[in-house]
């Protein structure tokens, strides 16, 4: 796996829209922002309302995933590339789904929406409708997801990777700044975990730092190659940016994300916390 | 979650004697920016938090007492100032010259 099997620029996005076998998706909290404008031809995924399951705190299952992507009209064949906004926070979220349930051609616009926006790109506020396929989603694959019990048992064993702000790792806020601070979960981080805010990981435009610069930043934090990895942020989207850094930009093997993340395991009663930077 | 809320707005639901929150408007050449990247940076210049403002140009964030600096990014040009917040209503103007 390298870069230029699962990044593309906003130059490569541009001359390939329309391609047959090629679909472009935006995936985004804020789904206003594809209805006031997105790539043309891309179809839209929100994050919680397609990719949560609505009663329990779980992702959609295989056969959710399936319905969803059937009437999206995205083919089991079909390359699909991922860009949204918050720096592509919830792209590489569905990135890494899309991974977990097997699909072979996913990339990421490097950058994202925000690199389009500005770069000043075209963007159309035209209805996408393609027509409905029949999508066959394989089983999870669990070697990319950890859960709490994993996790507790990964400290001082395993590289934890918080990617949350300084001030969220150290225990000052609860969550990103863009968000009030409020929540039940205790501020601080897991005992172990070394602090690389996912944003360390991009340019201020959105896209990603060079290969050696990423490998120059995670070798300065301390991760040991020798060991597994498991990232985790406040709800999973930011560490699925890092996910995305460390195993398919670097090619780290056995490389987690925590999804459950801080708002699981600041809840969880009785598990060891660490404060302060 | 952890996408941005609509920006800008009433300040209604929003507890300020609890909240530290910085707010304001991004202009350029006498009208407010709509679209713009607005970040948060910590006092040691990290990335905290980015919104996109509102088409009133508007931005918030939902900070800690201490100093921040926020930027701008747009296609028009950028713009950057710190300021010191306190609990409560913080209000600041990002000018992009």
């Amino acid at each position: 796996m390298s870069r230029n099997d699962v990044l593309v620029t906003a130059d490569w996005a541009q001359e390939h829209l329309g391609d047959a076998g090629i679909v472009f998706v935006e995936v985004d909290e804020d789904t206003s922002a594809y209805d006031k404008g997105h790539i043309e031809g891309a179809v839209k995924l929100d994050w919680k309302t397609d990719l949560q399951d609505p009663l329990r705190r779980d992702f959609v299952d295989r056969e959710q995933f399936e319905q969803l992507l059937s009437a999206k009209g995205i083919g089991n064949d079909d390359t699909v590339v991922l860009y949204g906004g918050n720096n592509n926070w919830f792209a590489a979220y569905a990135y890494w789904y899309f991974k977990l349930y097997g699909h072979r051609e996913v990339k990421l616009i490097d950058g994202g929406r925000k690199k389009w926006e500005l770069d000043s790109r075209p963007l159309s506020p035209e209805a996408v409708s393609r027509p409905a396929t029949q999508y066959s989603a394989s089983e999870p694959d669990t070697s990319i997801r950890a859960f709490r019990d994993e996790v507790v048992s990964a400290i001082g064993e395993k590289n934890l990777v918080d990617v949350r702000s300084p001030d969220e790792f150290a225990g000052k806020l609860v969550a990103p700044a863009h968000l009030p601070q409020e929540g039940a979960q205790r501020p601080g981080h897991i005992p172990t975990a070394v602090n690389v805010p996912w944003s360390k990981a991009a340019n201020e435009d959105g896209t990603f730092k060079s290969d050696e610069e990423l490998a120059e930043l995670y070798a300065d934090a301390g991760l040991d190659t020798s060991k597994d990895t498991i990232a985790y942020c406040r709800i999973g989207e930011r560490s699925s940016h890092t996910w995305f850094v460390l195993r398919e930009l670097l090619g780290h093997q056995n490389v987690k994300n925590y999804d459950g993340s801080w708002t699981e395991y600041g809840s969880l009663v009785g598990v060891p916390i660490a404060k302060g930077a | 979650m952890c996408g941005a809320p609509k920006q800008g707005g009433a300040l209604a639901g929003i507890d300020l004697t609890t909240q530290t929150v910085i707010q304001g408007q991004v202009w350029h050449d006498g009208s407010p920016v709509a679209g713009a990247y607005v970040r948060l940076l910590d006092s040691t210049d990290e990335f905290t938090a980015e919104v996109v403002t509102s088409p009133e140009g508007e931005f918030r964030f939902f900070a800690a007492p201490g100093n921040w600096k926020l930027r701008s990014l747009a296609p028009v040009g950028r713009a950057e100032r710190t300021l010191a917040a306190q609990v409560g209503l913080n209000e600041t103007t990002l000018a992009i010259a």
